[in-house]
């Protein structure tokens, strides 16, 4: 299931299981969830609201404890927040009373090191942002605020990116243009990102592997292997192949709860396409 | 391993909570800091009229009715009690503002670091909360008799007065501030690492700067207030006491001069709470 394109297993998500207790009794949230993603690789998991993604994403994190199972990140166990991981949050979730250059400097504050004013300026520049240091996020647009987020996250240089529904809230054409500045970013930084969206063609567009969690308690339900050669264009979108994975891979979430049925693939066609 | 400041809550966000609704909590500091500019000429000019038209108007009124000087004096003889007089009163100024700044200083202190305290500890809040409300609702004014008895006729019963009329003001708004709670800027500052210290001073302080803002300001208020109560009821100084003195002896103009030096340093509170606001919690309109 967990097969490898390359690269050696940077993370790894040992049959993860996650109660929560709430006032109407323990909440099964993750349910036995294992994963494994390689250096450099991007990987989506995609699933419907609710079923425990973010759950899952900030186990991985060490922003959250597991009630069974484990993470490991280069082999150790992640018991805490680490170093190595680089946060992008639903809704940017920049600190409103800090303007730009303050929120982008955020984790060096904490960390209580020099802010790397060079690498941020060149990120800066790198999504476009030179110049706006001194506005406020009340003053910039939802996209505005995402890019600033990522330049944060990539800030102190992590090895690992995991991204939460980063672009959930933003309109349709501004979530394409983020999409294809994320995967620029990737090609070039080649860091390890987990990518957490309910948008599936978002997750095909982006990612090596797209792992589908079903609904709650979220489990893995599938993996697929995507193969479209880099960089994506966003003509990607339009094509028939993408269309058909994306219902594909949308029949497979549906799917559960009820026993499994895989539908046999018309010869000659694999799970796997590949666009020229 | 249950991270501290997370706690092992559902990953839910959006809409911040803020906690119990119990006590006071003023609202926020949007009304405050969002209210009307004058920017306009003709608007200045408006707000110059009515004043002169209010103004002129119960001068003309009080002297075509022949008002006494002791029911209601006329604006002129304020305003040349205030200047001829003001010598007289001005050390009493000085007094009630010495009770009133360092009543206030420890109220305040003690109240902000109080809130910031118990917030921290949700079950300690569920005991005390009940005394604060109660230090909120009772009239601290009615301790002074008290007070005065064991303190005498000095400072000491004053400034405890206000000490006890502005802190539980001060700390009821802030700990509504302190117990909003945004679980994604927490796990914002844990994903880099922040201690329990740093996600209180970075994330949970200025989060709760707007509502620390208007507790302040409404703690100021209540001090001003109960330092001039505090006046009336005992002692031979303070900007009270000349009320009593000079109503007792029926200085009319004088009564007024000092009415009108307190509702000026009502008005200075919340102007300066007003730019307070504007600098530092302004992100949250």
């Amino acid at each position: 299931m967990n097969k490898t394109s390359g690269g050696q297993a940077k993370l790894v998500v040992q049959s993860a299981s996650k109660f929560y207790d709430t006032r109407s009794g323990p909440l099964h949230a993750l349910d036995n969830y294992s994963m494994s993603v390689n250096d450099g690789e991007f990987v989506s998991v995609v699933g419907p609201s609710g079923c425990g993604k973010t759950t899952l994403l900030w186990s991985m994190a060490g922003l959250h404890s597991l009630s069974g199972g484990a993470v490991y990140l280069d082999g150790e166990a992640v018991t805490g927040p680490h170093p190595q991981i680089g946060m992008v949050f639903q809704d940017a979730n920049l600190l409103p009373w800090r303007n730009l250059t303050k929120n982008i400097q955020f984790p060096f504050e904490i960390k209580r090191i020099q802010p790397d004013l060079a690498r941020i300026e060149h990120l800066l520049e790198r999504v476009g942002l030179q110049g706006f240091g001194n506005k406020f996020p009340r003053e910039l647009s939802g996209g505005m605020q995402q890019r600033a987020s990522i330049v944060r996250a990539l800030s102190f240089n992590p090895s690992v990116l995991m991204m939460d529904e980063p672009f959930g809230a933003l309109d349709a054409f501004t979530r394409e243009e983020m999409n294809l500045l994320v995967e620029e970013i990737w090609l070039e930084t080649r860091k390890t990102i987990v990518f957490i969206t309910h948008n599936i063609a978002e997750a095909v567009f982006l990612s090596d592997r797209v792992h589908v969690m079903s609904a709650r308690p979220g489990s893995l339900a599938s993996v697929f292997e995507i193969t479209y050669p880099r960089p994506r264009s966003l003509d990607l979108f339009a094509t028939r192949e993408m269309f058909d994975l994306v219902n594909e891979i949308k029949a497979d979430i549906q799917r559960k709860p009820g026993p499994r049925v895989v539908d046999p693939l018309p010869p000659g066609q694999t799970k796997t396409p590949a666009v020229g | 391993m249950v991270d501290k400041q997370l706690g092992d809550q559902i990953p839910e966000f959006g809409k911040p909570k803020s906690g119990g609704a119990q006590g006071a909590s003023l609202s926020n500091l949007s009304g405050m800091v969002s209210g009307p500019g004058i920017r306009t000429l003709s608007e200045i000019v408006a707000i110059i009229l009515v004043a002169v038209f209010i103004v002129g108007g119960a001068e003309i009124l009080l002297r075509v009715f022949d008002v006494p000087v002791f029911v209601l004096p006329p604006p002129s003889a304020v305003f040349i009690a205030l200047v001829t007089d003001f010598q007289f009163i001005w050390p009493h100024l000085i007094d009630t503002l010495i009770e009133l700044f360092s009543g206030y200083a420890i109220g305040a202190s003690v109240g902000l670091l109080l809130a910031a305290i118990i917030t921290q500890y949700p079950f300690v809040e569920k005991i005390v909360a009940p005394y604060i409300l109660m230090l909120v609702t009772t009239p601290m004014l009615a301790l002074v008799p008290l007070l005065i008895l064991n303190f005498g006729f000095g400072y000491a019963p004053r400034i405890i007065a206000v000490a006890l009329a502005s802190g539980p003001m001060v700390m009821i708004n802030s700990a509504t501030g302190f117990r909003r709670v945004d679980l994604a800027k927490i796990a914002l500052a844990r994903s880099f690492g922040a201690s329990t210290f740093q996600i209180f001073i970075k994330i949970r302080f200025p989060m709760a700067m707007p509502m620390i803002i208007v507790g302040l300001m409404i703690g100021a208020i209540f001090g001003l207030l109960t330092a001039v109560g505090a006046e009336m009821v005992g002692g031979g100084f303070g900007l009270g006491n000349r009320l009593t003195t000079f109503s007792a002896m029926i200085q009319m103009p004088q009564f007024f001069a000092v009415i009108l030096i307190l509702s000026t340093l009502g008005i200075l509170i919340y102007v300066t709470f007003f730019l307070i606001g504007k600098k530092w919690a302004s992100w949250e309109t």
